[in-house]
């Protein structure tokens, strides 16, 4: 079982690799949209990506009003 | 499609059509690649009406006010016809508001009964904004986990009346829906909309965009949206047609529901239509360069053909790949909810795929003009649709004035708020706050805004005042939001921003804390809420006896400064 630090690394090193952005250069409590420039659909992109990484289904509702990295592990730890 | 001219109601009409298409399949209803549910119109009938009995034996009667809350899906559905044969009065709510908006709003309604979906529940459940809504007496959740608390609320699949409901009949002009169109943290706007609004729009709409029994029509913007409510529910299901529901919105599984689903038509915001235009234009530039060639003919081909009116059977014979990536059966995209670039339009034109653009707002009863594609106009917004009379008021010389509507589908007001609608509607008419001019073949063009707010690429109406809180107590003097296309106007629909406009304190600067602080307080909005830049503003901002800021001045003062120059960035 991953620890939420293991998850919010791995959430991080994703999120970079999907935008093509050097590891490293998110953090935990980046604004994803500001961050990265993203809307709204590219965010759901990326949640498949993470869905298919974690093994795990993330409704749409339970990533709603989310925006930064350390939360969106959090909800992903729930679903571990 | 059913007689409505003959229905007093949407109730009376709904009612009808669950008999008349008894046989056809109203619903389906997906969760990524699993079909979760597929009613006929008789499913339909006989899963609403013991709600709706029992929603009558809980005292639930004409007139009572019930709200959903709930993401795309049957029970959306099945509960608004259970409200509407109760006689009540529907109040569609936003699901991706905050918890304590929706308490905001749920008060304003005065609704008595709130049905929503456990996640949502959750969140509203632990919200301290419920203390204020009282009024809220009757809560029904759909899909709750065995062996929760759910905080006083029922479980919606248990709330069920054993006999038959009584139908209760409405007038044309009664209050069928509360409508927000804005106004979660000012004066909110609930449109009052009227039977008669809804069945006059849904006569209007479908005798230009048919539907009939087999029609299969994706349902993806928010059903609380009229846009969605009309070509989404009340309008597929008069005339005997299928909706289908995704409850993953990813677009991949958006992408395999047109193939698998054989979709007719969809709506989109236009932020999802250049979504759309972007991969497939990634994917034509893909291709090697021979095929490309090839691809590149046929769509010249296509285009050369089409140039008077849409050809579905030449063009899904022409582009048959690009066709079939859609369903093979799409006729048309509706697009809504904001403005969409003239380029993207022409784009899917080209490919025989026509996107229904048209013009209008909430008040209006949704749609006021929309290309009739006879012939396609990429440039405009279309023509008024039957019924609906519109005029430019105060025209400049190029004929640019603010647009204005008269017609049956027009909202009977602003709930509790007789000053808004005076203010809205004048001699019967509707002012939009829209600026637009009429061509020569009587297409409407818009031209930019007279009012003071956004309205972005996913069609989410923002209005300053209502983001303003977010603001409070920032070591200003005074501070105000604004759209920046409202003091600096630009005859565009495109690329609204929201500015902070600043009058700090005497000796103080536009620092580093201060910027990190306004970035702070930006952050807790939703991402689309967000202003982009700030404005500094060394004097005293106008303002009323009762101390409220005269936005009209102030923006008329701020005209003076360099746009350009006089916004940073944050």
């Amino acid at each position: 079982m991953r620890t939420l630090e293991q998850t919010t690394q791995e959430v991080l090193d994703l999120a970079a690799k999907h935008f093509q952005l050097p590891v490293g250069t998110l953090a935990p409590g980046d604004d994803f949209f500001k961050k990265l420039g993203i809307d709204s659909l590219q965010t759901l992109e990326m949640l498949s990506r993470l869905e298919n990484h974690f093994g795990i289904e993330l409704p749409d509702y339970e990533v709603q009003g989310v925006s930064d990295f350390k939360t969106l592990a959090e909800r992903i730890q729930s679903r571990l | 499609m059913l007689d409505l001219s003959k229905y007093q109601s949407i109730g009376a009409a709904l009612k009808d059509a669950l008999d008349h298409f008894a046989d056809e399949v109203c619903l389906i209803e997906a969760d990524r690649e699993r079909e979760k549910e597929r009613l006929t119109y008789r499913d339909f009938k006989e899963r609403a009406h013991p709600l709706a009995k029992a929603l009558q034996d809980g005292g639930f009667f004409a007139g009572d006010r019930a709200s959903i809350i709930m993401t795309n899906q049957s029970k959306w559905l099945i509960s608004a016809y259970a409200i509407f044969l109760a006689g009540g009065v529907l109040v569609p709510l936003d699901y991706k508001l905050t918890a304590e908006e929706q308490w905001q709003l749920l008060k304003h309604s005065n609704a008595s009964l709130l049905v929503t979906e456990y996640p949502i529940w959750r969140q509203l459940s632990a919200s301290a904004g419920r203390a204020v809504a009282t009024n809220v007496r009757s809560v029904l959740v759909t899909e709750a986990p065995t062996n929760t608390d759910l905080s006083g609320a029922q479980r919606w699949e248990e709330f069920r009346g054993a006999a038959e409901p009584v139908f209760v009949p409405r007038k044309r002009c009664d209050t069928a829906c509360i409508v927000y169109s804005s106004g979660t943290g000012g004066r909110p706007k609930g449109c009052m909309m009227t039977h008669e609004n809804y069945l006059e729009q849904c006569v209007a709409l479908t005798s230009i965009y048919p539907f009939w029994p087999g029609v299969r029509y994706l349902s993806i913007l928010p059903t609380n949206h009229a846009i969605d409510f009309m070509v989404g529910f009340f309008g597929p299901f008069t005339c005997g047609a299928t909706v289908v529901h995704l409850r993953t919105l990813r677009p991949e599984y958006v992408r395999e529901a047109f193939p698998k689903y054989k979709i007719t038509y969809v709506s989109l915001v236009p932020l999802v239509l250049k979504n759309l235009q972007k991969g497939l234009q990634a994917r034509f530039d893909a291709l090697p360069a021979g095929k490309r060639k090839v691809f590149n003919a046929l769509v010249r081909i296509n285009k050369a053909l089409t140039k008077g009116r849409p050809r579905p059977g030449i063009s899904r014979r022409l582009l048959k790949q690009v066709h079939e990536a859609f369903g093979g059966e799409l006729r048309t995209i509706i697009v809504g909810g904001a403005f969409t670039e003239p380029q993207t339009l022409q784009f899917f034109y080209d490919l025989g795929i026509p996107v229904a653009n048209g013009y209008g707002l909430t008040e209006a009863g949704t749609a006021i003009t929309v290309n009739d594609l006879k012939p396609f106009r990429a440039d405009t917004v279309g023509k008024p649709l039957p019924g609906m009379e519109v005029r430019i008021v105060n025209p400049a010389a190029d004929g640019v004035g603010e647009v204005s509507v008269r017609s049956k589908t027009v909202m009977a007001g602003y709930l509790d708020e007789p000053e808004l609608t005076a203010e809205a509607i004048v001699d019967g008419w509707l002012m939009t706050g829209d600026l637009g001019r009429f061509d020569d073949a009587g297409h409407l063009q818009l031209a930019g805004r007279k009012k003071n707010m956004i309205v972005t690429e996913e069609g989410k109406n923002i209005y300053p005042e209502d983001i303003e809180a977010v603001f409070e107590s920032l070591p200003v003097k005074e501070f105000c939001v604004f759209a920046a296309n409202y003091i600096w106007p630009k005859r565009s629909m495109t690329g609204e921003k929201l500015v902070l406009v600043l009058h700090l304190e005497a000796g103080h600067q536009y620092g580093e804390e201060l910027r990190r602080e306004i970035n702070a307080r930006n952050n807790r909005l939703l991402n689309y809420k967000r202003i982009h830049g700030v404005v500094l503003l060394d004097e005293d901002f106008p303002r009323t006896a009762s101390l409220k800021i005269k936005r009209n001045v102030l923006a008329e003062r701020l005209a003076k400064l360099d746009s350009g120059a006089a916004i940073l960035p944050l």
